[in-house]
């Protein structure tokens, strides 16, 4: 790989990682063709971590990181001072086949700064999954950030070639987006997530290739004043009107050219932590934001407890649950037992009554569930009445501050 | 690989009790564990008087081919788990799932649902173990490209288990039309349109290094961001014992060790000036570039591609801007797909004779389709005119829309269903909704039949049909006139 490809890689790759995304997961089984290259599994597959932590799974970068956009939050953002590089088509696609050859990656993420208009932009992200798909019998993941300003014929065409499409929404309220990101207009970003997921739908009832792994975005966490509850009560909004597959949150991180609209300060980790497993909670355990609501302090949720278990410690006359007995809505509001292991408790059960050392084999989470349930041979007695529990149960506050 | 089993105990000779001793080869023996199980539950010997012992093909080989006993009719949890067990290191693996099996021969057909069985459990977490060693391999197996003008990888890995004959399918799948290698200190797989099983590789095969590594660093170092470091979650995830074979691991140390001071340098430098002059024409330029006109409009359809592979060109509409009347219909058929002009095969001139004998002149009408492509099928030579699906119909109103936008008729006629499904958005069955009809935009709206229904009536029924479409016309010219 020459040195002025390998520059750019380091300059637009750089500026890609803030996207949170990074899912290869969604798309329908897909084998390789005889003369083709490339298989997506369904569940996806993280080929490395990073020292944040984080998967990489697809090769995740910038077409160019020039950009006609202003937004504050954005290290890209025109008035930034950073480096600037962009690709070409050709070299996008050719970093994608040797990277997936070597088995370094699922497939691409493809974003780009906006550069001459938004309908050129897009057009250019759309060329290079078209030409995966067609010169190279590419069957690995794409997914394509959609320009939500480009004209909605442009998005369709988009959608024949990727995985998955997402338009992120970045800033969760109308206010935000117009002092922090004032190019940006929120119709025009739900406008195009309404397209999206009307022809998502459409598109699998006529058994049609149209962004089959679904559609997702992203809002950032910190760089405004929105609170837990009125982000929770927003993705819902999304998944219900959109269809969308994910709300990725991202903490507001410090960038290496920051705006005065937005001095750098250290990513509040925790508080997006807490926003995950909310939004796992609404999606998986049938909560509703009302019940998030309801588990927070002022529409924020607890950084030293999760907010399941912030729930069950606000609603402590349901506890405790009988997992012989129970049924499944409320065995998954009990603290420590994740939706697999209520799967399975519901299943056991019918073979025989489940003392705790059998709970224990079916959850790793024993310690934290054991104050709120009652098992053949046991029983919490007042354990749920201690004023303390909040306590015991709680995680240390430093854990994931890690400046 | 051969199994055998043989009663090594002198009781057992007199028929009852004894020990059992079944010889299963090396590493994963699904064969032989299979034919080994189906005699054992066949004659009836409990799990408690077998002895499994594998890795061992030499002492038993193959001398006595195993008669073999009948299929055992499992439940599909438990078949699915056995070749999920079988490749663990585990020596005590085959017995574990004898017992198993066993268990369920004899009566406890759904012992699989119960998970909290200590012998299931035992058995799920194994299971556990051998999916995530899978998965692992699938993810940070790194191939390297060989030297020489052919292209061929390989790649070297050391799996927990013995797993490398169950990852293999998945390397098949994924780098069907490349040949590669993968070797491991159990053995290789070798894919070069056909998967065959060699004796084990050595490390040194490998070459060192490859031209696309380096970027592949570059990339995993630009990917990081040092304002999140979080090493508990890296290492569960990826555990130091595969970093030697992953070419990317080496930055991370260095990526440690700066990352804190980078991650305070960012918040102490504080924001910064821009030192570039705002881009302001740019800026004000780039909002929208929607096309301006119906010619830009139509220059996008033209050379768009059709949705439905197989259209000569894209039909656009014709006719005067601004006009009294315009009609939406379907999709051009094949003469219009020849001559790339809408409403020129027979449809388009019956709608011709209807326009005239109605009063009304085709050459102030602008025609238009609602598709902007030819969608048929094949039936010898002939092409047969297919419907275009709700899903293409959404997939080309946008264009429907700008164009009406810019045509701005008074009234629009949509001839048919797709017609009236693309100004709506919904379907509507014609023979009720025929007449005015409002499509909540600026123009007004008639719903009529597509003249190509009136040719495929019955001769009976066409001379009806015929007039009530030009009593519709009349309508449609009262209501501009």
């Amino acid at each position: 790989m020459d040195e002025t490809l390998a520059r750019k890689l380091r300059i637009l790759a750089d500026a890609a990682k803030y996207d949170a995304s990074c899912a290869s997961s969604g798309a329908p089984k897909r084998k390789a063709g005889a003369d083709g290259l490339g298989s997506t599994t369904g569940a996806g597959i993280c080929h490395a971590y990073t020292p944040d932590g984080r998967c990489v799974s697809l090769l995740k970068i910038l077409l160019t990181n020039y950009c006609l956009f202003d937004c504050a939050y954005c290290v890209n953002r025109r008035s930034s001072n950073v480096a600037r590089a962009r690709f070409s088509v050709e070299e996008v696609v050719t970093l994608t086949v040797e990277f997936y050859k070597r088995n370094y990656i699922e497939g691409l993420f493809l974003s780009s700064g906006i550069i001459r208009s938004p309908d050129y932009t897009m057009e250019m992200l759309t060329r290079v999954a078209k030409k995966l798909r067609r010169e190279h019998g590419f069957r690995g993941y794409i997914h394509l950030k959609s320009i939500p300003e480009a004209s909605p014929w442009l998005i369709e065409e988009a959608g024949l070639y990727a995985d998955r499409l997402s338009v992120n929404l970045e800033l969760p309220t109308e206010a935000s987006l117009n002092r922090l990101a004032p190019e940006k207009d929120g119709a025009a970003i739900e406008g195009a997530m309404g397209q999206i997921g009307e022809r998502i739908v459409q598109a699998r009832e006529e058994k049609r290739r149209f962004s089959p792994a679904g559609q997702s975005t992203q809002v950032i966490v910190g760089a405004d004043a929105t609170t837990d509850e009125a982000l929770i009560r927003k993705s819902a909004f999304l998944y219900g009107s959109y269809g969308l597959k994910r709300v990725y949150y991202s903490a507001f991180s410090p960038i290496p050219d920051a705006s005065s609209a937005l001095p750098p300060k250290a990513p509040p980790l925790r508080r997006e932590h807490r926003l995950y497993q909310a939004d796992w909670l609404i999606r998986y355990y049938e909560f509703s934001p009302d019940d998030v609501a309801g588990a927070s302090e002022g529409g924020m949720l607890s950084l030293d407890i999760d907010p399941k278990l912030a729930w069950a410690l606000k609603n402590r006359h349901c506890f405790p649950v009988d997992v012989n007995r129970a049924d499944r809505e409320m065995l998954l509001r009990v603290p420590g037992l994740g939706a697999r292991a209520v799967d399975a408790i519901v299943k056991a059960r019918r073979h025989g009554r489940l003392r705790l050392d059998d709970v224990a084999r079916l959850t790793s989470g024993l310690k934290r569930a054991r104050p709120f349930l009652i098992a053949e041979d046991f029983r919490p007695t007042t354990l749920t009445d201690r004023l303390d529990l909040r306590a015991t149960l709680a995680e240390p506050a430093e854990q994931l501050s890690l400046f | 690989m051969g199994a055998g089993t043989r009663t090594a105990s002198p009781a057992a000779a007199g028929g009852k009790g004894g020990i059992h001793v079944a010889a299963l080869g090396p590493g994963a023996d699904l064969a032989g564990f299979r034919t080994a199980a189906r005699r054992l539950i066949a004659a009836g010997i409990p799990p408690e008087a077998i002895v499994w012992q594998s890795e061992t093909p030499s002492l038993f080989g193959a001398d006595t081919a195993p008669a073999e006993a009948p299929p055992l009719a499992l439940p599909r949890a438990v078949t699915d788990l056995i070749p999920m067990v079988v490749p663990h290191r585990d020596p005590e693996r085959y017995g574990l799932l004898y017992a198993l099996l066993w268990r369920v021969v004899r009566g406890e057909r759904a012992l699989m649902e119960v998970a909290s069985d200590p012998l299931v459990h035992r058995l799920h977490r194994m299971r556990k173990a051998i999916a995530r060693d899978l998965h692992k391999m699938h993810a940070f197996l790194r191939f390297r490209r060989l030297p020489g003008e052919t292209e061929r990888y390989a790649a070297w890995f050391e799996p927990d288990h013995h797993i490398l004959e169950a990852a293999a399918p998945f390397f098949v799948d994924r780098f069907r039309n490349l040949a590669w290698s993968i070797l491991t200190p159990e053995g290789c797989a070798h894919w070069n349109g056909a998967l065959t099983f060699g004796p084990p590789g050595r490390r040194e095969d490998l070459p060192e290094g490859d031209g696309f590594e380096a970027g592949w660093r570059d990339y995993y170092e630009s990917t990081f961001n040092p304002a999140r470091l979080n090493l508990d979650a890296m290492r569960a995830e990826m555990p130091r014992k595969y970093w030697r074979n992953m070419p990317e691991t080496a930055a991370i140390p260095g990526l440690i060790r700066a990352a804190g001071a980078r991650a305070q340098a960012m918040i102490e430098r504080g924001p910064t000036i821009p030192e570039k002059r705002d881009p302001v024409r740019a800026v004000a330029r780039m909002a929208r570039d929607e096309p301006d006109s119906l010619v830009a409009l139509n220059a996008i359809i033209a050379r768009s591609e059709p949705l439905v592979p197989g259209a000569t060109q894209a039909v656009l509409g014709e006719g005067p801007m601004g006009p009294a009347i315009a009609f939406v219909g379907e999709q051009p058929g094949d003469q219009e797909d020849r001559q790339g002009r809408p409403f020129v095969g027979p449809a388009g001139q019956l709608l011709a004779r209807a326009m005239a004998e109605a009063g009304l002149d085709r050459s102030e009408a602008y025609l238009t389709n609602a598709v902007k492509h030819f969608k048929f099928s094949l039936r010898g030579k002939r092409r047969i005119h297919e419907k275009p699906t709700a899903g293409e119909v959404s997939h080309y109103r946008w264009w429907l829309e700008r164009e009406l936008g810019f045509v701005a008729p008074r009234l629009v006629v949509a001839l048919g269903a797709t017609a009236v499904l693309a100004l709506t958005g919904k379907p509507v069955p014609i023979t009720r909704a025929r007449g005015p009809a409002d499509f909540g935009r600026a123009f007004a709206g008639f719903i009529t039949v597509h003249p190509s229904y009136l040719l495929r009536l019955p001769e009976a029924a066409k001379a009806d049909a015929y007039r009530a479409f030009v009593d519709d016309l009349r309508r449609v010219a009262a209501l501009v006139a």
